[in-house]
C-alpha cells in the first residue's frame, strides 16, 4: 500500500472540508435543529420512553443521522472531483487505484466522525450525561458507523452520473433511511410492518449499539448489534472498493 | 529514423461502437523534441493524449513511453510524464504551494528534493509571490501557469499538454512557451502538445496533422509547407484537413463521450 500517498490525499481532503465551512456548519445546524427542536419540542407530546425523555431517546438517533448524511456527502464529493477535474490529476499519478479508494474511504469517515463527535458533546443539552468510558465506547461505535456510511455513500457515488443526483439521494436514500430506523421512533410504537422494514435497514442496529453504550436503552442485545455492524461495514467497504476501483 | 525515441506509436486505435476516434496511427517522438498535434476539432487529439496518458485503453495497436506500454505497465509509464489537462484540475480551495507539495506526494519526489523543486517551479512561471494564496483568487492565466509548475515538478521525461494554452491572453501564451523551451533545453524533456494555433505549432520542431482519426502528415513545419506549397501553417492546415467547419463533428464527441461514459470502457 502507498501510504504516503494514502496520507497526503486524505490530508487533503481534510483540509478541503474543514475549508468549506459552510457545509459544516450546514450540517452541524440540521443535526442541532433536529436534537433540540424536535427533542424539546415533542416532548410533551410523548409518553416517555423505557423511562428516558424522547431528547435522551433520539440522541443516538440524531448522532447516526450526521454520520449519515456526513458519510454519504463526503462520499458524493468524489463525483464531483470526477467531473470537475481534481481527480483526473490523482488518475494520472503513479499510485495504485485501490490506494486512492481506501484514502476517500478513510478521510470520509474521519469527517463524518468528526460532526458526530461535535453532536455527542451536545449531550448534556439534552439531558445525557457522559463519563470518560461512555465517551470512549460511543466513539468507537461511531467510527464503525462512519465506516460503514461512508462505504455505501461509495457505493452509491460509483452509480451515480452527476452532482445534481444529490439531492435525488437524500430524498430516495437517505431520508427513508433515516426515518425507517430506530433513531427517532421508538420500535415498541410501531405497526408490525413498519417494524419488519426497520428490521432491515443498517441503521437500526447501528444506532440501537449507540443508545446503548449512551443511556442503556436497547432492542437488541449490544453484541449482535455490533457484530452486526462490523459484518456489514465490512461488507460494504468491500463493495464500496470493487465498484469505485472499477469505476475509476 | 530518430535517434532516441521517447514516444513510438504503432497502428494505435480507439473505438467507441463502430466510430473509430482514432484510427491506426503510427509516429515517434524523439528525446527532447517538440511535437505538435493538431487537428479539426473531433479529429482524435485528446483520444489519442489519453491513451497515451493512460487514462483511456486503446482498443487497438500499442504505445510505448520512454520503452514501458501504456496499457500493460501504466504505473511505470506514469512516473515518466506530466499532463497539463484541456480543463482545470488544480484544487481551488488549496493554495498554490498545497498544490504542488500534494503533487509532489503523490509522485514520489523525496521528501528532501520537495522544498527545493516547488521554489523551482514556482520561481520558472513566476508564482512564487503568490505561493501561499489560495487558488480560487487566480486569474486564468496564473492557473494554467500553475498547472504546467505542477505537471514540471516531478521532473517527467514527456510532459503532455492538451490546448495548454486555450483562452489565454498572447502574453501568458508566449510565457508558457519560454518555460516549456528553457525546460526542454536545460533537461532534454519531451513536449507533446494539442493545440489550435498555428503561429505556436510553427515553433514546433515536427508536428502531427491528424484528421478524422488518422494521420495525415507528420514533419518539420518548413517540410510542410515545402510539400503543400503553401507559405503558412494555417494554409497547410486548411489543405490537409478542408475547409469545412466540423460541427457535426464536435458532435459527435459528445456523443462519443456520452457512450463512453455509459461503457465505462477505456479504464
Amino acid at each position: 500500500m502507498d501510504l504516503d500517498a494514502i496520507y497526503m490525499i486524505w490530508r487533503r481532503d481534510l483540509v478541503v472540508n474543514w475549508r468549506d465551512k459552510g457545509q459544516l456548519i450546514g450540517s452541524l445546524v440540521r443535526s442541532i435543529l433536529w436534537l433540540v427542536v424536535l427533542g424539546l419540542g415533542l416532548r410533551a407530546a410523548f409518553r416517555s420512553v423505557g423511562g428516558v425523555t424522547f431528547s435522551q431517546y433520539i440522541f443516538a438517533g440524531i448522532i447516526g443521522m450526521t454520520l449519515l448524511f456526513a458519510g454519504v456527502q463526503s462520499a458524493i464529493s468524489i463525483v464531483w472531483e470526477r467531473e470537475f477535474g481534481f481527480l483526473r490529476e490523482l488518475l494520472v499519478a503513479p499510485i495504485p487505484r485501490g490506494a486512492i479508494t481506501t484514502a476517500k474511504m478513510l478521510s470520509g469517515a474521519t469527517w463524518a466522525l468528526l460532526q458526530g463527535v461535535i453532536v455527542l458533546a451536545l449531550a448534556p443539552i439534552v439531558g445525557v450525561s457522559l463519563t470518560p468510558l461512555i465517551v470512549a465506547e460511543a466513539i468507537g461505535v461511531m467510527a464503525i458507523m462512519a465506516i460503514m456510511m461512508t462505504s455505501i455513500g461509495i457505493v452509491i457515488a460509483s452509480r451515480i452520473k452527476s452532482f445534481q443526483g444529490f439531492g435525488v439521494i437524500v430524498n430516495v436514500v437517505l431520508m427513508p433511511m433515516f426515518f425507517l430506523s430506530t433513531a427517532i421512533f421508538p420500535m415498541p410504537w410501531l405497526p408490525e410492518w413498519l417494524r419488519t422494514i426497520m428490521m432491515f435497514n443498517p441503521l437500526t442496529y447501528a444506532v440501537d449499539a449507540l443508545r446503548t453504550v449512551t443511556i442503556g436503552l436497547y432492542d437488541f442485545p449490544f453484541w449482535f448489534d455490533l457484530g452486526l455492524t462490523v459484518g456489514l461495514a465490512i461488507l460494504f467497504g468491500v463493495l464500496a472498493r470493487v465498484l469505485f476501483v472499477k469505476e475509476i | 529514423m530518430l535517434q532516441n525515441p521517447v514516444i513510438e506509436v504503432n497502428g494505435l486505435t480507439k473505438r467507441y461502437g463502430d466510430f473509430s476516434a482514432v484510427d491506426g496511427i503510427d509516429f515517434t517522438v524523439g528525446s527532447g523534441e517538440f511535437f505538435g498535434f493538431v487537428g479539426p476539432n473531433g479529429a482524435g487529439k485528446t483520444t489519442t493524449i489519453s491513451m497515451l496518458c493512460t487514462l483511456a485503453k486503446p482498443t487497438a495497436g500499442t504505445a510505448t513511453i520512454a520503452g514501458f506500454d501504456v496499457a500493460a505497465q501504466s504505473d511505470q509509464v506514469r512516473r515518466q510524464i506530466g499532463v497539463v489537462f484541456q480543463e482545470a484540475t488544480l484544487d481551488n480551495r488549496l493554495t498554490a504551494r498545497e498544490n504542488l507539495a500534494f503533487h509532489a506526494a503523490v509522485y514520489h519526489v523525496p521528501r528532501a528534493e520537495r522544498d527545493a523543486r516547488l521554489a523551482d517551479v514556482l520561481d520558472l512561471v513566476e508564482l512564487t509571490r503568490f505561493a501561499d494564496d489560495i487558488v480560487d483568487n487566480f486569474s486564468g492565466g496564473m492557473r494554467r501557469r500553475l498547472e504546467v509548475a505542477r505537471g514540471l515538478l516531478h521532473s517527467p521525461k514527456v510532459l503532455f499538454l492538451d490546448e495548454p494554452t486555450l483562452g489565454l491572453d498572447p502574453q501568458t501564451r508566449n510565457r508558457i512557451w519560454e518555460y516549456l523551451r528553457r525546460l526542454a533545453d536545460r533537461d532534454d524533456m519531451t513536449v507533446f502538445m494539442t493545440t489550435h494555433y498555428m503561429d505556436e505549432a510553427e515553433n514546433c520542431d515536427r508536428v502531427a496533422v491528424i484528421d478524422r482519426g488518422a494521420l495525415v502528415a507528420v514533419d518539420t513545419p518548413a517540410a510542410l509547407k515545402r510539400q503543400t506549397g503553401e507559405t503558412t501553417l494555417d494554409g497547410v492546415f486548411l489543405k490537409l484537413t478542408g475547409q469545412a467547419i466540423r460541427d457535426e463533428d464536435v458532435l459527435t464527441n459528445k456523443h462519443m463521450s456520452r457512450i463512453a461514459a455509459k461503457a465505462k470502457g477505456g479504464r
